[in-house]
């Protein structure tokens, strides 16, 4: 004899139209729980503010000038702040924003590369 | 105004070799400028090689063909001291002529 | 227990050693650079790799390094591609400024032959000069505006300057001043330094793949590539100057390129001018 070990089961069991029922119930309310829970949970990075984009932006640019310094921009960057600029003018703040925070990877990216190349370059001379 | 064909005819026996370089900023009409406009196609449209009054190469070109183009050909049937004459027309009007001696 | 601390001491006394002799060597100073070695090397590097290239085929850039693209080539030698831009440069040379004067008044022997002494140190400015950084500075200082260093204008002018060069030995003097081997050695940095989002060297094409592809394109070996500069590039149906050409390969490893004539640049062509000391000039140049 199997061993009933839930509730669910053992209506599935009982084979009941009643049962069948009670389990779509249980079903759909875990559904719309988890439904609810996910939401709650996504919606702050769906919806940028344009405080965000300002804070990422600044962020970005602040990294980029610290690449311009050591002379080593890259034109992905550029191009991504650019986007930003041009998605915030046009309201679009989650585009903004996600442009923003990519062109500060980059930017973080490029001064890394001139940092290590300080000394990494010696490993391509020709001696 | 210097002329806009630098040609170049060697005979060889019977054949005679002809390379031509021609100044000309064949525009096809599908290029913008650094402001964004269509920068108007100007281009040759018909260039004639003539030896003894007889077209021994015609080409009719279009705007597939790039800036300063290069021709080269051969043809048989002329000879030495013999004159070449060449000339292109394009799609705005303008002309020019030039002769050459084959060397 | 007195073994022990035998040990123990002769371990401390090594490690002590070790200390001492990597600190020493520290201290003493990096490598003086040495331009002569670099120099040889870098050309002995490159003879090495294409044993069947002749010495002087470098300067000829992709050419050297495939034989269909060299007959190609040779067939457009006959006719070359740069010859208005030539003409328009010999016109250009010879036309005096609004005072009066000539280019041929600001450089030494008229400005003919003289392509294989750029760049030079300018002990005076502390600086490497370059010849389109010259001719600028001789039309400034006769009231004349400067020309872009990457328009036709000036890629006239250094084609003629390079043609009546033509087969003149690349000349590059290092002047025993400290500056000087550090623009050299800025300009050798600069060549290896990896940049732009793809993370290229010049090296990084000129050094480790001469001769391969990149794209369509077959590269060319860095021994001898600023020899035929300017170059009529197809690509480009123009001329070009070296500043374009620096450039144009920054944006193509997406780095974003600097001012034309910057301090890198400068120096970039300052090294790769002398390490091709010897090879012949043989610009200007027509390239794919």
């Amino acid at each position: 004899m199997s061993m009933i070990r839930t509730r669910r089961a053992a209506l599935a069991q009982s084979g009941n139209r009643f049962s069948d029922k009670i389990m779509l119930k249980s079903n759909m309310r875990n559904l719309v729980l988890a439904a609810v829970l996910l939401m709650t949970g996504v919606w702050p990075a769906l919806a940028a503010s344009e405080a965000d984009y300002k804070a990422a932006f600044a962020a970005a640019e602040a990294a980029e000038k610290q690449a311009d310094q050591l002379r080593n921009k890259w034109t992905t960057t550029e191009a991504q702040l650019a986007a930003a600029k041009k998605a915030a003018g046009a309201g679009d703040f989650d585009a903004a924003t996600a442009a923003a925070r990519e062109a500060e990877a980059l930017a973080k990216a490029s001064i890394f590369q001139a940092t290590s190349e300080k000394e990494r370059w010696k490993n391509m001379e020709i001696r | 105004m210097a002329s806009t064909i630098r040609v170049r005819a060697t005979a060889n026996g019977d054949t005679t070799e002809v390379q031509a370089l021609i100044q000309h900023p064949m525009d096809s009409g599908f290029v913008k400028d650094a402001q964004g406009q269509i920068i108007p196609p100007h281009f040759i449209q018909q260039l004639t090689f003539e030896h003894n009054g007889k077209a021994v190469f015609l080409a009719n070109w279009g705007a597939a063909v790039s800036k300063d183009p290069y021709v080269k050909f051969s043809f048989k049937g002329a000879g030495k001291g013999d004159d070449l004459k060449i000339s292109w027309v394009d799609n705005k009007g303008a002309t020019d002529t030039t002769t050459a001696k084959i060397q | 227990m007195r073994v022990r601390a035998i040990l123990t001491s002769a371990v401390a006394a090594l490690a002590a050693a070790a200390l001492a002799c990597a600190a020493a060597s520290a201290i003493a100073a990096p490598d003086r650079p040495d331009p002569v070695a670099d120099a040889k090397a870098f050309q002995n590097f490159f003879t090495r790799k294409f044993p069947k290239v002749k010495y002087e085929d470098f300067v000829n850039g992709p050419y050297s390094m495939n034989e269909d693209l060299h007959r190609q080539w040779e067939e457009k030698e006959q006719f070359p591609p740069y010859e208005f831009a030539l003409e328009a440069g010999k016109e250009m040379f010879a036309t005096p400024f609004k005072n009066g004067k000539t280019y041929a008044d600001c450089f030494p022997n008229k400005g003919n032959g003289i392509r294989q002494n750029y760049p030079y140190f300018d002990e005076k400015e502390g600086k490497v000069v370059t010849l389109e950084l010259a001719l600028n500075r001789c039309r400034e200082a006769n009231g004349e505006a400067p020309y872009s260093y990457v328009k036709d204008e000036m890629a006239a002018l250094t084609a003629y300057m390079a043609f009546t060069s033509r087969g003149n030995k690349m000349d590059i003097k290092i002047p025993d001043d400290p500056r000087a081997l550090e623009a050299y050695e800025n300009g050798k940095r600069y060549f290896y330094t990896r940049r732009g989002q793809l993370n290229f060297s010049c090296a990084t094409c000129h050094v480790q793949s001469p001769g391969e592809r990149i794209r369509a394109e077959i590269l060319a070996p860095a021994l001898g590539i600023m020899n035929a500069m300017p170059i009529y590039r197809s690509e480009w149906s123009s001329m070009g100057t070296t500043s374009r050409r620096f450039m144009t390969c920054n944006s193509q490893t997406r780095a974003v390129p600097l001012e034309p004539q910057s301090d890198e640049y400068r120096d970039v062509e300052y090294f790769l001018s002398y390490v091709a000391n010897g090879l012949p000039i043989s610009g200007p140049g027509a390239r794919p």
